[in-house]
């Protein structure tokens, strides 16, 4: 099921006034069966994967948890009669058989997710070898798997840690994990807060309906009027690297850029839009990141969650790993400068490996990947330089151009790293790249060019109109968020925004036959 | 607490870390900081932070995060 | 409680205000199909009628373009209305009747087989051209469910916006002038003029399945019970064109069809001679359809037919049926000439 999609509006329209009519006891129940209704009308595939994520994660998270029990109450019990080291030792034990437990879970788990996104990639090749189907290619496809296998697996990681205890009742855990708004692109969510809140009651408020709904209208503008329409634009550009070249590379950038932002913020608009309509708060997962001064900040507010989950699991966990701490001595040889950075070095290159490796299966990726953690790196080697320029020009560095000029310089470096993601090869997004910089030929790109790419003039004009209003609304968003300001103006007010919004979908969006309506473009992931 | 404050000073001199609370919320502290602080502080106070007590609440303030430090040389006692 | 009222009055006109736009815009979207592509504007010409008629002709445009309802008054005083669309399928026609058959019921229906050969919804675009000027009801529901292609949905029929708002780019002067009139008939009760010459040439030849599509017959089968239902006679016909080609299979299946449910089928095609049809005078493209010279000898050929068979009464002379057809005689006349 399709955000765009009638059978989605459809299905939202008799789960909002059925959640809120049912006795508040079994209303998180309802939300349940939702979730399975939804899954299962992605693909009965899916939802054997998704029952084998809740199953295992469930044992694994109530064995731990029983470990940590039965482990406080030896290690108490022996306090009398044994020593220190015997405790140690059986304290070691205990760590070990949770680790053992944890591992096969994790193993399980991220195995069905390799082999999905890397199983399509096997798949297209055994299918030249063997002449057989491609196996799990469309399934990689319906359903963002990656975003409930980390949530859930986050959950996992949590009860490991001891930060929070293992849900008892394993339904709970099943509409954590199956919670559907959740499960189209994400955001990846932590059990501590969006877990909490599913199973609670909630109450119908015509004020947060009506907050909802706006933000849900507002996803769908941002994705059917914008997106949509460059989309078009961009697919053009990317699928014939030998014709479009030089300047047309800057075009597809700016493009791509746009189109991205819409159709991903879209999205999350309206699945946070659709827990607040469930009265489940939902995390963040964009803050106007192309305001960022540079890359590493970017991505602290973009995808925020994905960031925030390799931070939080993989790379601190392996930044003071006791392998990485031995290098870290071990080459304290070389000066303590060096010593230092091995650690943070390794870690962060290898955290861009993974998440270049989790946008996709092909090498463009692990590339994007690296050269991105390679950004981040050389930009903080450069920090003392930027100080010291700062210092020297005080009043240039903190002019409202100099913030600008950074605002922009973050967006087009950004922009020239995701060209990878454009192409099936390194070879072409690279040599497409350079070419910006040999070929000349914005005559081209402006008589007929453009008109190429499946675009009208008109549809360039309203796509632009759209990206305006975007960038005004996040000026706007500056001093502080939209709706409770529209809110504030009453519910006429309100209804009447709400009203011009779906109105200018209608008419102005890129749905309906002749264009179909396309996937939203992290649904790959 | 001065020994901290030496190291967190060392790798951003501009802020005042004795009154600021927010260093991770309000962006002060990348995670880059946050490792190479790490790393600092097993040089100096021969203490390993695990993993799981690496979350915002220790690193807002320089307080919090040597509040953090006592607790752990305790434990491993 | 005033406040709570107001707000809700607000709520309701800001509401009414913006459907209010929205239908207009879609009526702006949504194709005239007056001055282009006027075979769109045939399904909806029927609703106009005043008068009732005693044969309504069904199909493609082997009826819409080959009989004249003025010649058929004129010569023998019958009244007739033609119900065809473009590549109007036989669940289309199937359809067409049902609703026409809600309003009233003539002596004789007489459908055109040559649509039979395709036994799937066809494209998009022919659809449209032939349901969306069906009025409301049952009927419409289902020609709309028999006849969606794929990626068709069908809120699309019912809230024309959705389908025709990209038109919004590319709106052309017929687009103001008709957005609220309907403007006038482009047919002649159903009849579509052509008064261009253009010689047959050649007839071409084609690779064909021998039997017709096992879903078509279904239709013709529930047509033929339908007219049994409401006592109307049906008459099979294939209308005397060259091509698109009407098989010899195909022929020699429809009079076994006819024959094993007491139907009456003529094949015209070899009756060219008999009618008078020269199709180096009587086509204005090449043999596929006939210009209005041709209609109307077919319409005296085939009128005759109809008198004789099912003794249809002569209507000249009735106040009613004259006033009606003096009117369209000399608006006929005027498009026969320009």
């Amino acid at each position: 099921m399709l955000f765009p999609s009638w059978a989605f509006l459809l299905f939202l329209a008799v789960l909002v006034p059925v959640y809120y009519l049912v006795p508040k006891r079994i209303q998180w129940i309802v939300l349940l069966l939702a979730n399975g209704v939804f899954v299962c009308f992605a693909g009965l595939l899916g939802a054997v994967f998704m029952a084998v994520t809740i199953v295992t994660v469930y044992a694994a998270s109530r064995g731990i948890d029983t470990l940590f029990i039965s482990q406080r109450d030896t290690l108490a019990a022996m306090k009398a009669t044994h020593t220190k080291e015997e405790r140690k030792k059986e304290r070691l034990r205990f760590e070990k058989k949770r680790r053992g437990i944890l591992v096969a879970c994790l193993v399980v788990n991220f195995g069905i997710l390799f082999a999905l996104k890397y199983g399509a990639m096997l798949g297209r090749l055994s299918a030249g070898l063997f002449g057989t189907k491609a196996f799990g290619q469309d399934l990689a496809l319906t359903m963002g798997i990656s975003f409930y296998t980390f949530s859930t697996v986050g959950y996992l990681l949590d009860v490991y840690r001891e930060t929070i205890p293992a849900e008892k009742n394993p339904l709970k855990l099943a509409l954590f994990t199956s919670f559907f708004p959740l499960l189209v692109q994400g955001p990846i969510t932590r059990f501590e807060t969006a877990g909490k809140a599913l199973t609670e009651p909630h109450t119908f408020s015509g004020e947060r309906f009506l907050s909802a709904s706006l933000r849900i209208a507002w996803g769908y503008w941002k994705k059917l009027i914008v997106a949509d329409r460059l989309l078009v634009a961009v697919r053009a550009l990317c699928a014939k690297p030998d014709v479009y070249r030089g300047d047309f590379i800057l075009v597809e950038m700016l493009l791509y850029a746009a189109c991205l932002y819409a159709d991903f913020t879209g999205g999350i608009d309206i699945t946070i839009g659709v827990g607040e309509m469930l009265g489940v708060p939902i995390e963040e997962n964009f803050n106007r990141p192309y305001f960022s001064k540079s890359i590493s900040e970017y991505w602290r507010r973009w995808h925020i969650t994905l960031g925030e989950w390799f931070k939080r699991y993989v790379y601190y966990p392996l930044s003071v790993s006791k392998p990485m701490r031995a290098l870290s001595k071990g080459t304290r040889r070389f000066g303590v400068g060096v010593s230092r950075r091995v650690p943070v070095y390794l870690a962060t290159l290898l955290v861009w490996a993974l998440t270049g490796a989790w946008h996709g299966s092909n090498l463009t990726f692990l590339v994007w990947g690296l050269l991105n953690g390679a950004v981040i790196l050389l930009s903080e080697e450069l920090k003392p330089l930027y100080a010291r320029f700062h210092a020297r020009f005080p009043r240039l560095t903190e002019s409202a151009f100099y913030r600008g000029f950074t605002v922009i310089r973050t967006v087009l470096l950004l922009s020239s790293l995701r060209i990878l993601d454009c192409y099936g090869t390194v070879k072409d997004a690279f040599s497409s790249f350079f070419s910006m910089f040999t070929t000349w030929n914005w005559g081209a790109v402006f008589r007929g060019g453009v008109q190429s790419l499946g675009l009208s003039y008109f549809d360039y004009a309203v796509a632009f109109s759209g990206v305006l209003a975007m960038f005004a609304l996040s000026m706007v968003q500056r001093s502080g968020a939209i709706r409770p300001r529209i809110l504030k103006r009453g519910t006429v007010f309100s209804v009447c925004v709400l009203l011009v919004l779906i109105g200018t979908i209608l008419i102005f969006g890129r749905y309906g036959f002749g264009f179909d309506a396309s996937q939203f473009i992290y649904n790959r992931f | 607490m001065e020994q901290l404050l030496d190291i967190l000073r060392e790798l951003h001199p501009e802020t005042d870390f004795e009154t600021e609370t927010r260093l991770v919320d309000g962006g002060v502290l990348a995670s880059f900081d946050i490792v190479m602080l790490i790393t600092r502080i097993e040089e100096e106070f021969d203490v390993v932070i695990p993993a799981k007590d690496i979350v915002p609440a220790n690193f807002n303030s320089a307080e919090a995060l040597y509040a953090l430090i006592t607790r752990i040389g305790e434990q491993d006692d | 409680m005033k406040r709570k009222l107001l707000i809700i009055g607000g709520v309701l006109l800001a509401c009414i205000v913006c459907f209010g736009a929205l239908w207009a815009v879609s009526r702006l979207c949504a194709p005239k199909y007056h001055d282009t592509l006027i075979d769109g504007h045939l399904t909806g010409e029927y609703y106009r009628e005043t008068t009732d008629h005693d044969v309504l002709f069904i199909g493609d445009c082997e009826v819409f373009e080959h009989f004249s309802p003025v010649t058929l008054y004129n010569e023998y005083g019958i009244t007739s209305y033609i119900r065809g669309g473009a590549q109007q399928l036989v669940w289309q026609s199937y359809y067409l009747l049902e609703d026409a058959l809600l309003t009233e019921t003539p002596k004789v229906v007489v459908y055109n087989v040559l649509a039979l050969k395709y036994g799937e919804p066809q494209s998009e675009a022919y659809n449209r051209l032939n349901l969306d000027g069906m009025r409301w009801g049952s009927a419409k529901i289902g020609a709309i469910r028999a006849s969606m292609t794929e990626g068709e949905d069908f809120m699309s029929y019912v809230f024309p916006l959705l389908r025709y708002h990209d038109r919004i780019a590319s709106l052309t002067a017929e687009d103001f002038t008709y957005w609220f009139s309907d403007g006038d008939p482009v047919s002649f009760k159903g009849y579509v003029m052509h008064t261009g010459v253009d010689p047959a040439t050649e007839t071409p030849t084609e690779t064909y399945e021998k039997k017709l599509p096992e879903s078509s017959i279904l239709w013709l089968e529930r047509m033929a019970a339908l007219c049994e239902a409401h006592g109307v006679s049906l008459v099979l016909i294939k209308s005397p064109s060259i091509y698109p080609l009407w098989h010899p299979e195909w022929d020699a299946e429809i009079a076994a069809f006819a024959k094993s449910h007491g139907l009456r089928y003529d094949n015209m095609i070899a009756e060219n001679d008999a009618i008078g049809i020269d199709m180096q005078t009587d086509t204005y493209d090449q043999g596929q359809h006939l210009n209005v010279f041709g209609a109307e000898k077919l319409s005296r050929y085939f009128g005759a037919v109809l008198r004789d068979e099912f003794g249809l009464a002569d209507h000249r002379g009735e106040a009613a049926y004259d006033a009606d057809y003096a009117a369209l005689t000399a608006r006929y006349e005027i498009g026969k000439h320009e």
